[in-house]
């Protein structure tokens, strides 16, 4: 994953400070995430991640806010609960909101790459949660976004369905090449998904670590062992419990 | 290959004595915690009893006519108004006020609420007032409309009206107002515009509470009539059943509650299957 990767920077936060009720949640983060890139945003509960997220996709906009961040060009927003409508069909859900002339069509295709193409005019509700969250993976990406930004988006799945997603999320963004910001708190996930790691402690961002493994990653890879133990203990968990 | 219904079978063929291999889970021995669903019919068991104890009653000469007609006699009475066509002419007049006053009431009422749950300026202007008649009895309206608007029919039309707009305005403001913060933020990460998220967010999201409010609003319009028809008419159910109580028929009252009641449920039944057909991607508990 290392061509066509221009250096203009796609998201840019600089000084960014958000607080609700008086409790500072975001504490004069800056960062810059060239276009492309993969960025995994590790942390504790309460570390402030979700928050950062949620700022770069305008949520929260009545939060107290300093300093400032630009994300440049569309950004789409892959929610942990997957947040389709219940009343509108998946491709209802899909195409919601979409301004392209040939949606339908555009959609249909984007439902058989997630491997929902038989899916397309039945109720959410009848979807289980791998499902789901796979209609909702084709609604964001359907709208090729500049930036995608996923919230915990495997975080309520099993295991082996977060395996399966991983590697869907992976095949699309080769394809469309979208810098992505995936929040997540499974280390391993971030390992094998992304070209950087943020930890997030206490709203700052206190590590940055690139990911230069190649794709397909496998947990065997040397660095991997030592990557992940070191990102494990800056999150707290002592060395003899994994 | 055992699927789910081979091995449902097989666990519930086991013999007693028998240790079935597997768990129990579903099966028979299940502890259900909601009840199981009614069989259709069930339901009217209850009703069932009580009319046959009431015809008992009546036969065995505990219940004297004068009291209270046997369910049997108003069927007949019922039946004979019906043929001799002097019951349609009240059944229309009752049922012309009580659907245009549903009409209107649930018009208004759904206006009123998409205004107040829609826009600032609309809640501002309207909640309060739509609050204030909620806490005013309808029938505490009645001397003030009728020197308003006479004692004719748009005098009734009117409370009926006014009685059916309250719950359709709170129900269905509420449930515009209850909109899933999940649903608002994905409509706004979409870039959707206000047209499109009220057509396609805040409208299927508030139809739930609106139905239960429409058959709120389908039971109040028949009992606000009962009580309107006592005023100044010579035609409707309640006309009937007033008349009759001058003359001492309990059979002709026994027949104006039946119908009353009748309609009750078939207006009932009739939001609820709409409603079925409409929220059709809901799959819920019960009916």
């Amino acid at each position: 994953m290392t061509f066509h990767r221009p250096i203009t920077p796609s998201v840019v936060l600089r000084d960014l400070s958000r607080s609700f009720r008086g409790k500072t949640v975001l504490d004069r983060v800056s960062l810059e995430i060239p276009r492309g890139q993969f960025v995994a945003l590790l942390g504790e509960s309460g570390s402030g991640k979700t928050t950062l997220l949620r700022a770069l996709a305008g949520l929260d906009d009545d939060a107290e806010t300093a300093g400032h961040f630009q994300v440049a060009g569309s950004s789409s927003v892959l929610f942990q609960d997957s947040r389709l409508l219940p009343w509108m069909s998946v491709i209802g859900n899909v195409t919601l909101g979409l301004r392209r002339p040939d949606g339908r069509a555009a959609a249909l295709e984007m439902l058989e790459a997630v491997g929902l193409g038989d899916k397309a005019d039945v109720w959410p509700s009848t979807l289980s949660g791998g499902q789901k969250q796979r209609a909702s993976l084709a609604r964001s990406l359907l709208r090729e976004p500049d930036v995608l930004l996923a919230d915990e988006p495997f975080g309520a799945l099993d295991a082996l369905t977060r395996l399966r997603m991983q590697a869907l999320l992976l095949r699309l963004v080769e394809r469309q090449r979208p810098t992505v910001i995936l929040v997540t708190h499974d280390v391993e996930e971030a390992l094998l998904l992304s070209d950087r790691i943020l930890v997030l402690k206490d709203g700052r961002i206190a590590e940055d670590h690139p990911v230069r493994m190649p794709q397909p990653r496998r947990v065997d890879h040397p660095d991997f062992a030592g990557l992940r133990q070191t990102l494990l203990s800056s999150l707290g968990v002592e060395a003899e419990t994994v | 290959m055992t699927d789910v219904t081979s091995g449902g079978n097989f666990y519930v063929a086991g013999r007693a004595g028998e240790r079935s291999p597997a768990a129990p889970r579903g099966g028979a021995r299940a502890v259900r915690l909601p009840p199981e669903r009614l069989p259709p019919g069930l339901r009217l068991l209850g009703p069932a009893l009580v009319v046959l104890a009431w015809e008992a009653a009546s036969r065995l000469g505990l219940l004297s006519p004068a009291t209270l007609t046997a369910p049997s006699t108003a069927l007949v009475t019922g039946y004979q108004m019906f043929s001799d066509g002097s019951l349609l002419p009240h059944l229309l007049a009752s049922a012309g006020r009580a659907y245009s006053g549903l009409f209107l009431g649930v018009l208004a009422g759904v206006v009123l609420a998409l205004l107040s749950g829609l826009t600032r300026t609309g809640e501002a202007l309207i909640d309060g007032l739509v609050q204030i008649k909620r806490a005013v009895p309808t029938l505490a309206l009645i001397p003030l409309v009728i020197i308003w608007l006479g004692i004719g029919e748009a005098m009734k039309v009117f409370l009926i009206f006014t009685a059916v707009l309250v719950p359709v305005y709170i129900n269905t403001h509420a449930a515009l107002r209850g909109i899933d913060i999940g649903h608002i933020e994905l409509a706004r990460t979409l870039g959707l515009t206000r047209g499109e998220f009220i057509r396609h967010v805040a409208l299927p999201g508030a139809l739930p509470g609106f139905f239960v409010s429409l058959r709120l609003a389908v039971a109040l319009c028949w009992t606000a009539l009962v009580v309107l028809e006592l005023i100044n008419t010579q035609t409707g159910i309640g006309y009937l059943m007033n008349r009759a109580r001058d003359w001492g028929q309990t059979d002709i009252i026994v027949v104006g509650i039946i119908i009353y009641a009748v309609l009750g449920l078939v207006s009932d039944a009739v939001v609820r299957a709409v409603e079925a057909r409409v929220l059709s991607y809901r799959r819920s508990l019960g009916s």
